[in-house]
């Protein structure tokens, strides 16, 4: 069996007397993508933050490639890549200047080359001489993916890469990034307010709530725990029983 | 662009160099000031120097000299703060944090881009002061190296300052972070000695290396030797000011990592 990319250990982590993360544990397999869930607050962002080295932990581990986060944060940001909705390229250059540049800090050999060929991947070619703060949000949207997957991530984290989007556009975004990924193998860490998207792309999903993972399967098994049609419903029930009785966690 | 050497650095620099010669206003922006600032302190000059009949011409020149070298400086600090603010201002600075990175490699980039704005407005500004007020930099041949690196240097330092000042209390410390080298001109000597300042002031003002520079810049246009000394003062008091702003930037960007502020900064 592979070992895992990704382990977290009882990872905690306290804002002031605030818990924002509390005692999460779990691993992500090799060519997995994991969704992580949960109403406003429950944590997702931090989690997030945390696995990139943005924010430290209080107590708990982070282990990816089997290295410490905390000790070799460079070598695995080198295998690793991020997008996120709430982050842009710099609007200001065209979208082949900043993938350039994006792929020297990623310290990739022969960077045009690797423009060139991650640009017709994610069919952004016609976009290359564009200024990026003049692209429709769906094409900023791609041409973000294809930023992310510039270096040939081995873990890939995409926070909300949907948001905003029009239905049809958010389908042949997901669609993309599922067969990117059946291509490349990258394991993923999703977070999304959209259930559909979540159910289309993510073999395994955690619910968090109030800091807390209280269920972690696939989504059928989460589905079926709850007794729900959906994840949508299982969300409601999360968000608005509120609770983590509710979900049966003690 | 295979195998570039400091790709880190070389995509940093990249990024600006591509922005300024993409916005013809950016170019504007980088001579527009200087100049101003050139133009109306060569005409005081004049005046002043008119004003005396001749007899007071070496200490006006100063105030050349000090508009120039204090160019120096003022590009260094900036082209580090205003490179870290531009990727606070584009939402890009979460994507150049979770790229692999360095912070010295980043501070790294961020003084290269303060060399090269040096590089581009120094000799112009040089050519118009002397076009405009046969005022020759080069008649301080090779001391101006030394003053060169030395302010160039402090601008560093201070631009790293700047840089953790935003870091720490997010944009509301971004005028703070324009003004850090405006603070320090009264009390640095850029147009006057230091003994004009008050006698509680002297220490502070001697604790800033460009004080040392701008007295030695007095004293080589007034043909007096006691210039090297002042120099190596200057040199020591940076490496000093270098180290504690980097002590400073990792401290910050220690505190930043535990409280969730890079995110807050880079979103907000």
């Amino acid at each position: 069996m592979l070992p895992p990319v990704l382990t977290v250990r009882d990872l905690v982590k306290d804002f002031g007397d605030f818990r924002a993360v509390d005692g999460i544990s779990f691993e992500l397999g090799q060519g997995e993508i994991l969704g992580l869930l949960g109403p406003n607050g429950a944590g997702k962002t931090t989690m997030m933050n945390m696995l990139l080295g943005l924010v430290s932990a209080t107590t708990g581990s982070i282990r990816i490639f089997g290295k410490s986060l905390e000790k070799d944060r460079i070598e695995i940001l080198r295998r690793m890549n991020f997008s996120s909705a709430y982050t842009s390229l710099p609007g200001n250059l065209l979208v082949r200047q900043n993938l350039t540049v994006f792929a020297l800090l990623y310290g990739l050999k022969d960077c045009r080359r690797r423009v060139r060929e991650t640009m017709e991947r994610f069919g952004v070619t016609e976009l290359a001489e564009r200024t990026t703060g003049h692209l429709s949000a769906g094409e900023a949207t791609r041409v973000n993916l294809c930023k992310a997957f510039l270096n040939r991530p081995e873990l890939l984290l995409l926070d909300e890469p949907t948001a905003s989007l029009d239905p049809d556009v958010v389908d042949k975004v997901r669609t993309l990034i599922r067969e990117t990924q059946r291509e490349s193998g990258t394991s993923i860490i999703y977070t999304s307010h959209n259930m559909q998207d979540i159910e289309f792309v993510c073999d395994r999903v955690i619910f968090m709530h109030r800091g807390r993972l209280i269920r972690m399967g696939t989504p059928a098994e989460v589905k079926a725990s709850f007794a729900s049609a959906s994840l949508e419903d299982v969300f409601i029930q999360i968000a608005r029983g509120g609770d983590l009785e509710v979900a049966g966690v003690q | 662009m295979s195998g570039t050497p400091f790709p880190a650095i070389s995509g940093i620099v990249l990024r600006y160099l591509y922005l300024y010669t993409r916005n013809g206003l950016r170019a504007f922006e980088l001579f527009f000031w200087p100049l101003n600032t050139l133009l109306v302190w060569g005409f005081l000059t004049r005046y002043l120097t008119q004003a005396g009949e001749g007899g007071a011409s070496l200490p006006v020149t100063f105030l050349l000299g000090g508009v120039l070298l204090w160019d120096v400086q003022f590009r260094a600090s900036q082209g580090v703060s205003v490179s870290f603010l531009e990727d606070v201002w584009t939402r890009n600075l979460l994507n150049v944090f979770v790229a692999p990175v360095r912070t010295w490699e980043l501070v790294a980039g961020f003084c290269t881009v303060g060399l090269l704005r040096v590089i581009i407005t120094v000799p112009i500004l040089s050519l118009m002061a002397f076009l405009a007020f046969r005022f020759n930099i080069f008649d301080f041949n090779l001391w101006l190296i030394p003053f060169f690196g030395n302010l160039l240097i402090f601008g560093w330092a201070m631009g790293m300052m700047a840089n953790a000042m935003v870091l720490r209390w997010g944009q509301a410390a971004e005028g703070l972070s324009w003004a850090l080298p405006f603070l320090l001109q009264p009390f640095t000597a850029v147009y006057y000695t230091v003994e004009t300042l008050p006698g509680f002031l002297q220490p502070v003002s001697l604790a800033l290396p460009s004080t040392h520079v701008f007295e030695a810049m007095r004293h080589a246009m007034a043909g007096d030797v006691r210039i090297g000394q002042g120099l190596f003062l200057a040199f020591g008091l940076n490496l000093a000011w270098l180290t504690g702003a980097g002590l400073v930037m990792n401290r910050v960007l220690a505190i930043a990592r535990d409280k969730g502020l890079l995110t807050k900064v880079a979103t907000q």
